[in-house]
């Protein structure tokens, strides 16, 4: 017998728990709060989703009631992740290291 | 257009970025170059998605003008934002990770075929069933997150809403939720998928009212830990590995760090999302209310003390944010060092709003990340230390929460700040701190209060160094 596809993503998810879990502890609690917009910006990678859906229209129809779910998915995605991205880069670049001179 | 198995390479490839982008922060050295993995990541899932259609007529140029509306918004929101405001911005960003999964699972509800799932009114079980855990999902987290944000924000009283039957009604709408889920798999209505979003919607709200403003770390760490399983049932639906290996990542990330907070507060889970915890402690505070004798003092006296001091621990909290007093702090501290004096910095883990907030805003007023300790590091360090200056911090340097076992934050980590020689405490007034007990160390024989807006406070202090 076969082994259902679902067997193999479950696993995938499984062990991503497991990563997810070990690294986030090695995490430094100085950058928790970066931890969370850089989360919240690869999240947003649900936008494959929605561009699949926003592009899943024939050319006769770009808007349908589910691709247009899928334009509005898009922008809500991009938002976070420019802005999660961005965010995230300009908090880390605050944190420096003491200058030896003094 | 790329094969089926190429795309699947390529989102294992950003899965696996996205991986990198997480283990660059254990160090601030690493973590630029891991939020570059991390939009390296992004940029390869989009990339591959486009091309795996390979529909490149009208339709993607509209899928580009969102795109581009979208990122423009954020980018301006990311540079234009203060870093005082990260919680809201956090919040409000999770909230639309939620809707955006909402979104997607009602695309792919509408209009099946377009994702391999079946036709309308006939999609596979399976893919019906991780499409409706994650639409329920990311309803919660959209409104949860909303309420978080209103209540960040202000625009919401930070103080718990709470009615009786509040958990009874919780529980109902939770079970409903699951016999939704059930119907809708055999039925197929659409009007059935309709309601269980609405009932999802509404248990978002209800969940969060209850929780008050300090207990806001563990309400963000947990909408992301829920955006994360959000993005995990959809990542199930579309059959993406990139989809799913982000969403078990941010779901067990937002998870441990609701850990850590709540054990930076001694309090379960439970406890804190059943909320209602400051409402409920101030009767007993109120009852015992006798008058004891509390040296207050000016910035004089507390520039005198500092000046004096070999070593000096500074200990934030909320207030310091709300104060926006990060880089008076560091002037003030710029200038003690002038004078050879040695300055560390104490943080609790729940401190401020959510988890690391305080270690931003002092990264943000150029304080050396190599001069800021976690509470485990520096506790010790208290009994040798000269001076604490306590500016917008309360509960979390309360003794009593190490000698009196009928408190309710008895057990609770704090910072030993009374083991200084002494202790300055910046703070408006008298008021009890959330916890809504009174703070011993406002007492005591070797505290200094000094009753003033923490911003105006040290810049006082600074110009009598």
């Amino acid at each position: 017998m076969e082994i259902d596809p679902f067997i193999f993503r479950l696993s995938i998810f499984i062990l991503s728990i497991f990563i997810g879990y070990y690294v986030v502890w090695s995490v430094t609690p100085s950058l928790h709060t970066p931890l969370m917009s850089v989360t919240n910006a690869i999240s947003s990678v649900i936008i494959v989703g929605a561009i699949i859906a926003g592009l899943a229209g024939n050319s006769d129809t770009i808007f349908n009631a589910s691709s247009i779910f899928g334009f509005l998915a898009i922008s809500l995605a991009a938002i976070n992740i420019f802005g999660g991205f961005l965010v995230t880069q300009r908090m880390l670049a605050m944190y420096k290291k003491k200058k030896k001179v003094k | 257009m790329l094969s089926a198995n190429l795309s699947a390479i390529f989102y294992l490839i950003s899965g696996v970025l996205f991986i990198l982008a997480l283990r660059g922060l254990s160090s601030p050295e690493t973590s630029r170059q891991g939020n570059f993995f991390g939009i390296l990541g992004m940029i390869i899932a989009t990339t591959v998605t486009f091309l795996s259609i390979g529909n490149f007529s009208t339709g993607f140029v509209v899928v580009l003008i969102f795109l581009l509306v979208g990122g423009l918004i954020g980018a301006f929101i990311a540079y234009k934002i203060p870093m005082t405001a990260m919680p809201e911005l956090v919040a409000g960003f999770h909230s639309l990770v939620g809707l955006a999964a909402v979104f997607v699972a009602i695309a792919a509800f509408l209009n099946p075929g377009a994702f391999n799932l079946g036709s309308p009114g006939n999609i596979k079980l399976g893919s019906l069933i991780e499409m409706s855990i994650g639409a329920a999902v990311g309803a919660i987290t959209f409104s949860g997150s909303i309420i978080a944000f209103l209540k960040l924000q202000g625009i919401m009283s930070g103080s718990p809403i709470t009615f009786k039957g509040q958990h009874p009604l919780n529980a109902l709408i939770l079970i409903s939720i699951i016999v939704l889920t059930y119907l809708l798999c055999s039925t197929q209505s659409s009007n059935l998928f309709w309601i269980l979003l609405a009932v999802s919607f509404l248990i978002g709200f209800l969940l969060i009212i209850p929780i008050g403003g300090a207990d806001m770390p563990v309400v963000i760490s947990m909408l992301n830990s829920y955006s994360g399983w959000a993005a995990a049932g959809i990542g199930f639906t579309l059959e993406n590995t990139a989809l799913i290996i982000t969403g078990a990542l941010v779901g067990s990330s937002g998870a441990i760090l609701s850990y850590i907070m709540c054990k930076g507060m001694n309090r379960s889970f439970f406890n804190v999302i059943l909320g209602g915890f400051g409402a409920t402690e101030q009767s007993s505070s109120s009852q015992n209310k006798e008058q004891r004798p509390v040296k207050s003092g000016n910035a004089d006296d507390a520039a005198f003390l500092m000046k004096n001091a070999s070593s000096v621990i500074i200990v934030p909290g909320y207030g310091m944010a709300v104060a926006q007093a990060q880089h008076a702090l560091r002037e003030m501290v710029d200038t003690l060092k002038k004078n050879d004096i040695k300055v560390s910095y104490a943080i609790h883990p729940v401190a401020g709003r959510m988890p690391g907030h305080m270690n931003v805003l002092l990264a943000e007023a150029n304080v050396p990340y190599d001069e800021v300790f976690e509470l485990e590091e520096i506790n010790n360090d208290f009994a040798n230390a000269d001076v604490a200056f306590v500016i917008g911090a309360n509960d979390v340097t309360n003794p009593v929460a190490k000698t009196d076992p009928q408190s309710p934050i008895y057990g609770m980590p704090v910072l030993d700040v009374e083991k200084c020689k002494s202790v300055l405490f910046v703070k408006r007034s008298l008021s009890p701190g959330y916890a809504g007990i009174d703070n011993d160390l406002f007492y005591k024989e070797n505290t200094l209060m000094l009753f003033a807006d923490a911003k105006k406070m040290t810049e006082d202090i600074t110009k009598n160094l």
